[in-house]
């Protein structure tokens, strides 16, 4: 079914239909999913999924419908239904949709992969996971191992009434484990690489390969005992080193969505919020401290959130979001960036065939420092040094955050100390940022991937990266879990 | 609409092309639309045409899931061969014993014609009574309209064939002003003819009227009064926390050591009804296995956890009917909650308050200690101070981070009438020493 023929064929049933621009995204998706948990293969699946979706400008409102069929009348009708769809929504418009020029692409894009993860027989993998379970389980307290690879390949045509023809190929690979130790009422989890999804990249399986999880479930299982039985992180103020993983996910949730232009005119307002990021901030507001740069790359090899056109035939960019601390862009769209005199940064991307493009993170990146981790926590007198996503939770703008994180480490004059379970943090984004005083270097920076960042209406999950290093901040208030 | 006779003779015929002991296909089709308005404007309009066929095979103790979204010759052929394949590629499952025995299925009322024929036009007029209730007061409304309507197909080699059509129907709309003060409305339910868009946009718009020129309080220990969203906030996290029987099995359940003690206060029942007509309903899972109803706490004490076949087979029990789609890896969860009604009106636990806070909704809320039921989250749209047995002001959003388990403990009051919220069916609910940390 895919290619750009049938696509052709839908824009000129839109046009026909009374569209004064339509473009097609066609996709077919492939996808293998392992999970063994305590040893047993618990799922094992095989995904296949494949369709397109119509998006037109009608009477200056948009309109968009989506078909699994691969029958010509029903692709037509399809394309009828989105100008219908956009007519309806003109009876509620305002002014007439305007996306800023773009030059129409017809390209070829493909990501980078040395070991093509569908090559790798599953024999191979389900053994790599039964010597991961084997690691973990050696604590008779480790109640639940798992083991979970993903991997995903997905073809991609856009074609639009303005002449893009584009076609793009992405091969992504990623994979984790976690303990799960139980005593009593007590239950504690350590991940590996990170507990958001593990690891993942737009590679092969050599990712897997590179992760290392043997070496991995070591530490996370002892670690997950040694938990069971560490004090409960104590309501302080302290000086707080995050690991690079814990980095990614502060990136995402305060520095990338309230970057995200939409959000900021208002349009996610009913479901995920809005943005304390107005346009009023660009370039004149401190988001940190000098020593914050912050950058969105689409082009970064091996990102998650990287590709060669976005889901409107812009080509992948890299903006700058934070110089020095100061606020400095947004991740944009064609109709968003044109309400603010701008290029778009092009950074529209739909799940699948089947959704709207919206405004998402692409690869979100703090630059590295000069600091490596054993300098930061050396010349830290009290603080803590706490590692890996447990839990996260932001307001509707995206100031009030409170994350929570797997393990935490006390530090005292300079070394590490004691493990603390139940560590909590928050802080309010400005204020947190405009307090980091160290950032590691480029040694210990590292791209990670996040398979399930949500937004929208119907909900869409969008892989995006960060590359971070760890950093500490000075004086969060640490440990909001009381003792009974 | 494909019609069950057309829907089961699909499945059967995937069934056909799976080399395996044992087989079962499920069939989801789905057409959805969503209408989306933000500053008072239709700004994302869509609809959708989809279906998916998920085909499990078993070979011995060995199981393959394979998913696709084509039901023709092709695309059953080709889905049943990876689902075999992966089956024969597996390694055993020691605790596997069988899929399921069929059962007897009572049919659900879950289907409304008017919501799957609801069209664009009428769902843009819907939109534009709701932005024309919140501009009489100054304000813009946001949210969404959707429907979808469906059909849910199990068939198996052991001889299920379950059938079950379906509608979904939900408004949402805040309605904000220039001062940033705003206020929450929604609606759910299975027919859309049920659905006042004029309704949801006045309560909306009273919250925001209501929380113009609202101040910062002091976080700490308050008396709260909770709205029916934000109980189901509450509920809807608890699902994920353990009442489950996978959860329970692998000792992360909050209902660990539990069952038969008291967990809340005598006020509290939960419990899961997949044929009460007033939420989604249900007839069966994605087993094919019909659903019981199942006292989760009853009266505070702890009951129960809810079973698919793989979980209630290592206990020597029987499914409840509540299996997810084999792809995942949750277990059983209930999709049907219902948290018991009391006595109250909603004025009456206002006015029973001395100080306290009435909440409207939660936001991002998320768990940080499963095991002891600890969530954090905001309040948003409609946060008020009630001093006095009255209202007294609007208050700026906080932060809780308090355990669920015992905001139940310290349940005093609950209200009369229930609503429908994220699929689950709740009273409001009033609790004392409820606690926000920022």
């Amino acid at each position: 079914m895919i290619g750009p023929d049938i696509a052709r064929k839908a824009i000129a049933a839109a046009l026909k239909a009374g569209a004064s621009y339509a473009d097609v995204r066609m996709a077919s998706e492939q996808g293998e999913a392992i999970a063994m948990k305590n040893g047993v293969v618990e799922t094992l699946t095989s995904s296949a999924n494949e369709g397109l979706g119509i998006r037109v400008i009608a009477e200056g409102a948009w309109g968009f419908a989506a078909t699994n069929s691969t029958d010509n009348q029903e692709i037509e009708e399809t394309a009828r239904l989105a100008v219908r769809i956009a007519r309806a929504s003109a009876r509620l418009g305002n002014e007439p949709v305007k996306l800023n020029e773009v030059e129409p692409a017809r390209a070829v894009w493909k990501s980078d992969f040395k070991i093509d993860p569908f090559d790798v027989p599953l024999e191979e993998k389900v053994k790599l996971l039964k010597e991961v379970d084997r690691i973990v389980r050696r604590s008779p307290k480790v109640r639940v191992s798992m083991g979970r690879m993903v991997f995903m390949q997905e073809e991609k045509w856009f074609v639009s009434s303005e002449g893009a023809e584009i076609e793009q190929h992405r091969t992504e690979s990623g994979g984790m484990l976690s303990a799960t130790a139980v005593e009593g009422e007590e239950v504690q989890r350590r991940s590996y690489p990170s507990a958001l999804d593990g690891y993942h990249a737009l590679r092969g399986y050599e990712t897997i390969e590179e992760m290392d999880l043997p070496r991995g479930a070591e530490s996370a299982s002892q670690e997950a005992v040694d938990l069971l039985t560490a004090p409960l992180c104590p309501s302080d103020e302290r000086n707080l080193i995050l690991d690079s993983s814990q980095m990614a996910l502060q990136i995402h949730e305060s520095c990338g969505h309230p970057i995200e232009l939409d959000r900021v005119f208002g349009t996610e307002r009913s479901y995920a919020g809005t943005s304390f990021l107005m346009p009023d901030k660009l370039h004149n507001f401190r988001y940190g401290s000098n020593m914050v740069n912050i950058n969105a790359d689409a082009t970064l090899e091996g990102g998650l959130g990287s590709f060669g056109y976005d889901d409107e035939g812009v080509p992948a960019q890299r903006t700058d979001i934070v110089k020095e601390g100061i606020f400095s862009g947004y991740l944009s769209s064609r109709e968003t960036a044109a309400r603010l005199g701008l290029k778009s940064g092009g950074a529209m991307r739909a799940e699948s065939w089947n959704y709207l493009p919206l405004i998402r993170m692409t690869n979100i990146n703090l630059d590295p420092g000069d600091w490596t981790l054993e300098e930061m926590i050396a010349d830290t007198k009290h603080g803590l040094y706490a590692a890996s996503t447990k839990s996260w939770s932001i307001d509707d703008t995206r100031l009030n955050f409170q994350f929570a994180t797997e393990a935490a480490w006390e530090i005292k004059d300079g070394s590490l100390g004691r493990l603390l379970r139940n560590t909590t943090y928050q802080g309010i984004t400005p204020e947190f940022w405009g307090s980091c005083d160290a950032i590691g270097n480029k040694s210990s920076w590292k791209l990670w991937g996040i398979m399930n960042c949500g937004k929208g209406e119907p909900p869409q999950g969008m892989h995006v990266g960060h590359g971070t290093a760890p950093a500490r901040f000075r004086k969060v208030k640490i440990g909001m879990i009381k003792e009974d | 609409m494909f019609g069950q006779d057309e829907l089961l003779s699909i499945a059967e015929s995937a069934l056909k092309f799976v080399e395996a002991d044992q087989a079962e296909a499920i069939i989801s089709v789905e057409q959805s639309a969503l209408t989306r308005f933000a500053e008072s404007v239709i700004h994302q309009n869509v609809a959708e045409s989809n279906l998916h066929l998920t085909v499990r095979a078993v070979v011995g103790k060995q199981i393959g899931c394979a998913t696709g979204n084509r039901v023709d010759a092709a695309g059953l052929r080709d889905v049943a061969r990876r689902a075999g394949l992966l089956a024969r590629s597996s390694q055993p499952n020691p605790a596997f014993s069988s899929l399921p025995s069929p059962l007897p299925i009572t049919p659900a009322e879950a289907f409304s014609k008017a919501t799957a024929a609801s069209t664009p036009e009428e769902r843009a007029g819907a939109v534009e009574t709701m932005v024309a209730t919140a501009k009489k007061a100054r304000a813009i409304a946001s949210g969404s309209l959707s429907v979808a309507s469906g059909e849910l197909a199990v068939a198996s080699s052991l001889g299920i064939r379950a059938y079950q059509p379906w509608s979904h129907a939900e408004a949402v709309i805040i309605v904000a002003d220039e001062s940033d003060a705003s206020g929450y409305g929604e609606w759910q339910g299975k027919d859309i003819a049920d659905f006042s868009p004029r309704q949801a946009a006045e309560t909306a718009t009273q919250k925001c009227v209501a929380s113009r020129g609202e101040k910062p309080i002091e976080p700490g220990e308050y008396t709260v009064v909770l709205e029916a969203p934000a109980v189901a906030d509450l509920l809807s996290s608890l699902n994920w926390m353990g009442l489950g029987a996978m959860a329970y099995q692998e000792g992360r359940s909050f209902m660990c050591d539990q069952l038969g003690k008291k967990i809340a206060a005598e006020g509290i029942s939960l419990y899961d009804d997949g044929h009460d007509p007033r939420l989604f309903p249900m007839a069966f899972d994605y087993e094919g296995i019909p659903k019981q109803k199942v006292m989760l706490i009853e009266h505070g004490i702890a009951k129960g956890v809810v079973y698919d076949s793989y979980s209630a087979g290592k206990e020597g029990k029987q499914s409840t009917g509540h299996a997810l789609p084999p792809t995942g890896a949750y277990g059983p969860a209930p999709l049907n909650l219902c948290l018991a009604p009391g006595e109250a009106t909603l004025e009456e636990m206002i006015a029973s308050t001395e100080r306290g806070l009435l909440v409207t909704r939660f936001h991002y809320t998320n768990s940080v200690s499963p095991r002891e039921t600890i969530l954090t989250g905001m309040t948003r749209d409609g946060t008020f101070l009630i001093e006095r047995g009255k209202i007294s002001r609007p208050v700026q959003k906080l932060r809780f981070t308090e355990s669920i388990l015992k905001t139940f403990q310290r349940t005093t009051m609950l209200s009369r009438e229930v609503k429908l919220s994220m699929g689950c069916l709740v009273p409001a609910l009033k609790a004392s020493a409820f606690t926000f940390t920022s």
